[in-house]
């Protein structure tokens, strides 16, 4: 048994309850690892006191589970779950969760990071920091795109 | 050929547009003949979309390269380089 979860959602989660759920029923589960993204109050030297999060919907969807398609042939792991959080948001909140279910701690945290790499160059969400100097875009980050690189040459 | 083009993040506020249906030319076969017919509609398209400027597309909800063939009924989206995470 091997299955995906992806949301999309303005409401906020619950880490707790969603890693509980992942491994529910499913005692081959010896390694959980989960990533969990917050809104920093800091981006390139402005002070950021909320952002909006723009999302293409439909592609979104198709991008995220590519990119898990991606991670299960590569790894041997069980659940997968994404949750990315769009719409306003605050410093603090919790924006994105990724986790991964497996029976070894090394196929989880790989691909976890596996995941995490590719939904920051691949997947369809753009972020509109407010600060005090105006709202902007936030611009692509070159550590991103060199993230994701980084896969291709193993 | 038609074409369904959508608009995101920065793109579509600068161009004050975030879906449309259009028409185009038999010329226009591939993603970055239809960025250069955009062009030609001159500003903001011309600025928003010129040849400098770092773009993503997507075909059909795909991400693809600029040299990606059109299909008639085809969903082409411009958006800037993406932010998540």
């Amino acid at each position: 048994m091997s299955n995906s979860s992806i949301r999309i959602q303005e409401k906020d989660f619950d880490l707790s309850v969603e890693i509980a759920a992942l491994r529910k029923n499913d005692p081959r589960v010896g390694a959980v690892v989960s990533f969990l993204g917050t809104v920093r109050d800091m981006n390139d030297g402005s002070q950021v006191k909320g952002m909006t999060l723009e999302h293409y919907p439909g592609m979104t969807e198709k991008a995220l589970q590519e990119i898990l398609d991606q991670a299960k042939a590569r790894w041997d792991i069980y659940q997968t779950l994404v949750i990315h959080r769009v719409g306003p948001l605050l410093p603090e909140d919790q924006i994105v969760l990724v986790a991964v279910t497996s029976a070894h701690r090394g196929e989880a945290f790989a691909a976890c990071e596996f995941i995490m790499d590719y939904l920051k160059t691949a997947a369809p969400f753009w972020k509109k920091e407010d600060t005090p100097e105006g709202a902007r875009w936030v611009d692509v980050r070159v550590t991103d795109e060199a993230a994701m690189a980084r896969w291709n040459k193993t | 050929m038609k074409l369904e083009l959508r608009f995101f993040a920065s793109l579509r506020e600068a161009l004050g547009v975030s879906q449309e249906s259009i028409a185009i030319p038999a010329t226009v076969k591939t993603i970055v003949e239809l960025r250069a017919h955009l062009i030609e509609r001159g500003n903001p398209w011309s600025e928003v979309l010129a040849e400098g400027r770092v773009l993503r597309c997507a075909l059909n909800q795909h991400m693809v390269d600029a040299n990606t063939a059109l299909q008639d009924g085809a969903e082409v989206a411009f958006f800037p380089p993406v932010t998540g995470g």
